[in-house]
């Protein structure tokens, strides 16, 4: 009978550490050795000494935490290649979440955990897709864990705004977009929908883009909207951090349609309280029927909830005979609602106009 | 039902009339009928079913949800057809054709009470979120979208280049889904007209007086009034009907029944003050309020705050249309038609004489009984035109009660505002602490705007969601129109229309004025 994985992958202050291996998966403050699953700032901390994942990732946070801040020692692992750490094997597999994200797989004696970091099973231009894993034990994220939401087809999302700008083509259509991972993937859905007009950006978002650029992922004109005049932008889609769509640096704007792309979308008073007039439910995360979906593929008899609306998720999953676990893990939040605060580390331009971060 | 479903949607989040003018405009452009007219009625709350209430939709979330997860949603999401609409579980199989508009408007209007559940649940299997969340308004009622009938009406008169008049006109005569009415707009039919239909017409509105232009105008030229502190009411008396509406065109008839039975044989179109009096005084604007928004008053409401209007022009009297005679002329037939008709609950707003503006200035300065905001000047010889034509009428407000308080909280506004700190929470003095009186968002200007949400921005100590505490230590002038108790309030006291007038940054925080002062206003607005 192999160990059961609560002996050998504890809650730590720090966050998730694997003992036999000797690391710990996005821990939420530097230590020495760490696996991270993906580039947002919840997941991906400055300072650690060596840090493994894959190429992506080790790109997007080296240009977010800046040169020698993210991990003294980078080791890139590919989708479904395994090293072995301590007896622990460690294999990444895509969580379809952003550009290289990864769920994380261990193994040891006999019973495997995988740790999905962030993820959604829906599909998306800008990353490889979200593979189920069979398991013992599932460590799931439930940003979305409520029936409430579920998101629609993000094409749908997107033929909305098309309609808006037709509806009101001397309006300045601004989106606040997270800036890495939902920026670029709405970029691609508008240009797989056909609009292959320019679109604006503000500062904070150019840094993450030419990364994506680099990985292969074409996103076509791109202008910056901060030098554009108000003219230029009348009828045209500018894209900006959550945190400035409505704040001093929206005001170069032709009377701006206020459009905010966020799961959260999904719930009308939160689209009201935040003063956005086309709110768009697009989101990065597993909503409620991903989750539970995602659950029954693994196929694992127990599920570790990290952070989110763990209750009813782990409520949902006892109806279906699965234990769940939760592991209220700190420091972990959804990067739309986080507004902007965080984005001084991607670029000089996202700091002071937007240091603005609206409470959870 | 998808279509109307996105214009709900687009609806729910537009802050703007012009924004949900131009949703209408498209609406009507490219909806065909009949849900086109459908949707209007519903938005307008004129299609109700009295059959299909919430305590169905509660039924049908039990029988198809799971309770615990039903009740964290609820608890999350804090609106039950939001709640039901977004979590409402799709069946297997279980997707027919999604009903339209119209068959979904038919069908509550006529399914019996226990054939419903069974219908609703099939909907809204058939229906995405945004769709099942419109039709449980519609089941409901009640769409709170901020759209009038008066702003339907102006969309249809912008849309087909028609002035509104002609569409308020033709209104009576049509019903939902207005085909003869869009026959007529798109030249495929004649005007509907409905005989002896109580209708609304565009009231005649006056500007502010500016004092320095007093002099360029002749005294005798005008009469003068006084300026109630009530609200403006049309009463349209026709042998078809009593209509009692809002100076924007809503019928505001079923909160006053006492005032619609009081019309009933009558035939005029009136033009009043809609005023709650007690024994002879006039009654706080807030317990006018209270009426106002209650639809079908109890009996007990009715007793302790009766209504009536004080009248003060006649547009029409029979089918006579007095619009195009002087004030002077149109005053006199009023007199004459009040004293011949003596109707009840109305009596004649009286005219203030005076023989110079120095003496007038002297009677409005000293005015100071309640119910009273100032005067209103009219020229004797100006017909009665529809909107706010400049110059034939002036409104001359009382100069307003000011306090100096310390701004405490600011909010950002909506629309062109929305990246400023633009509504502000004042307080006042109580011993040491300070209490929040009021909160104002007008009266500044642009420059003082700007210079306003940089000071917020610079001196913020707290946040609360959107709202940002500051640092008590900014004096505002505020200027308003009266001063009334309020058990609602903390500081005990409520004011009637505050704007910043003065931003005081010569005044220390601690040298703003002391509630006491605030409560010794009180009645003498």
């Amino acid at each position: 009978m192999p160990p059961h994985p609560e002996t050998w992958l504890i809650v730590t202050e720090a966050g998730l550490f694997c003992e036999p291996g000797g690391f710990f998966i996005d821990p939420i403050r530097a230590v020495d050795r760490a696996v991270i699953t993906h580039a947002h700032s919840d997941h991906a901390r400055p300072g650690h000494r060596c840090v493994l994942a894959t190429a992506e990732t080790l790109a997007l946070m080296t240009r977010r935490l800046g040169e020698g801040r993210a991990g003294e020692s980078q080791q890139a692992l590919a989708y479904g290649e395994t090293i072995t750490v301590n007896g622990v094997a460690v294999t990444l597999r895509p969580a379809g979440h952003v550009l290289g994200s990864a769920q994380v797989v261990l193994e040891w004696r006999g019973a495997r955990v995988v740790v999905s970091g962030d993820y959604k099973t829906g599909p998306d231009p800008t990353c490889c897709a979200f593979e189920p894993i069979p398991c013992d034990v599932f460590v799931t994220e439930a940003t979305f864990g409520l029936p409430v939401f579920r998101h629609p087809p993000a094409e749908l999302e997107i033929a909305r705004l098309i309609a808006s700008l037709r509806l009101f083509p001397d309006r300045t259509h601004v989106v606040g977009a997270y800036a890495l991972g939902k920026t670029q993937r709405l970029i691609s859905l508008l240009r797989a929908s056909g609009y292959q007009a320019p679109i604006y950006l503000h500062g904070a978002l150019a840094p993450i883009n030419e990364v994506y650029e680099r990985f292969g992922i074409a996103l076509g004109e791109l202008r910056p909207a901060t030098v554009a005049d108000r003219a230029s932008l009348r009828g045209a889609i500018v894209l900006a951090p959550p945190g400035a769509i409505q704040d001093r640096w929206a005001r170069r704007l032709a009377d701006p349609v206020v459009c905010l792309a966020s799961g959260w979308m999904r719930v009308r008073q939160r689209a009201k309280s935040r003063g956005v007039e086309l709110p768009l439910v697009i989101s990065d995360h597993a909503d409620w029927d991903e989750l539970n979906a995602t659950l029954d593929a693994v196929g694992a008899p127990e599920v570790w909830v990290t952070h989110g609306a763990e209750e009813a998720l782990i409520h949902a999953a006892g109806l279906r005979g699965i234990r769940g676990r939760a592991l209220l893990l700190v420091g972990r939040g959804d990067e739309d609602e986080a507004g902007a605060g965080e984005l001084a580390g991607s670029g000089p331009e996202g700091a002071g106009e937007t240091g603005e971060r609206d409470p959870p | 039902m998808k279509a109307f479903a996105d214009l709900l949607e687009r609806l729910v989040f537009a802050p703007a009339r012009s924004t949900k003018l131009a949703l209408l405009k498209d609406w009507i452009a490219t909806e065909p009928d009949p849900d086109r007219g459908i949707g209007l009625a519903a938005l307008t709350g004129e299609l109700s079913f009295a059959a299909a209430k919430a305590g169905l939709i509660r039924a049908l979330a039990a029988e198809r949800t799971d309770p615990v997860l039903f009740a964290l949603s609820y608890d999350f999401v804090g609106d039950l057809a939001e709640t039901v609409s977004l979590m409402w579980p799709g069946r297997e199989g279980a997707h027919g054709e999604p009903p339209s508009l119209a068959e979904v408007a038919a069908t509550l209007a006529s399914a019996r009470q226990d054939a419903l559940p069974g219908i609703v649940a099939g909907w809204l299997d058939s229906l995405d979120a945004s769709s099942r969340f419109a039709l449980l308004k519609l089941i409901t009622g009640g769409m709170r979208v901020g759209v009038s009938a008066r702003l339907v009406k102006v969309a249809l008169a912008e849309r087909y280049g028609r002035d509104v008049a002609e569409i308020e006109e033709a209104w009576p005569a049509v019903e939902p889904p207005y085909l003869a009415l869009f026959r007529w707009l798109e030249g495929e039919g004649p005007q509907p007209r409905a005989a002896d239909a109580p209708l609304f017409r565009p009231p005649m509105l006056a500007n502010p007086l500016d004092e320095a232009e007093l002099a360029a105008l002749d005294p005798a030229s005008f009469r003068a009034e006084w300026k109630w502190d009530g609200i403006r009411v049309q009463l349209v008396a026709a042998r078809g009907g009593v209509k009692l509406f809002s100076r924007g065109g809503e019928d505001i008839g079923a909160a006053f029944p006492e005032i619609i039975a009081a019309a009933e044989g009558l035939d005029a179109v009136l033009d009043g003050e809609l005023l709650v009096l007690r024994e002879g005084r006039i009654a706080p604007f807030s317990t006018l309020q209270q009426r106002l928004n209650r639809k079908a008053p109890g009996a007990k409401l009715l007793r302790e705050a009766p209504a009536q209007i004080r009248l003060y022009d006649i547009l029409f009297e029979g089918a006579e249309d007095l619009r195009p005679l002087g004030f002077e002329a149109r005053r006199a037939r009023l007199e004459a038609w009040f004293a011949r008709t003596r109707p009840k609950r109305m009596d004649l707003s009286p005219l203030v004489p005076f023989s110079s503006w120095e003496e007038l200035a002297a009677i409005r300065a000293g005015a100071r009984e309640a119910g009273v905001e100032g005067l209103m000047l009219k020229q004797a010889a100006s017909p009665y035109l529809a909107g706010r034509p400049k110059g034939p009428w002036f409104k001359w407000k009382r100069d307003p009660l000011t306090i100096d308080a310390v701004l405490m909280y600011a909010q950002r506004g909506h629309g062109k505002r929305s990246s400023y700190y633009s509504d502000y929470t004042f307080g006042v003095w109580r011993g040491e602490e300070l209490v929040p009186v009021g909160k104002a968002y007008s009266g500044f200007t642009d420059q003082e705007l700007v210079w306003l949400d940089r000071w917020i921005r610079n001196n913020t100590i707290g946040r609360f969601g959107p709202v940002r505490e500051v640092a008590k230590a900014l004096v505002l002038e505020v200027a308003f129109d009266a001063a009334q108790a309020s058990s609602r309030h903390r500081s005990g006291v409520a004011l009637r229309f505050p704007r910043i007038s003065r931003i005081r940054t010569d005044k220390p925080a601690a040298e703003a004025d002391r509630i006491e002062t605030v409560l010794a206003l009180i009645g003498r607005g």
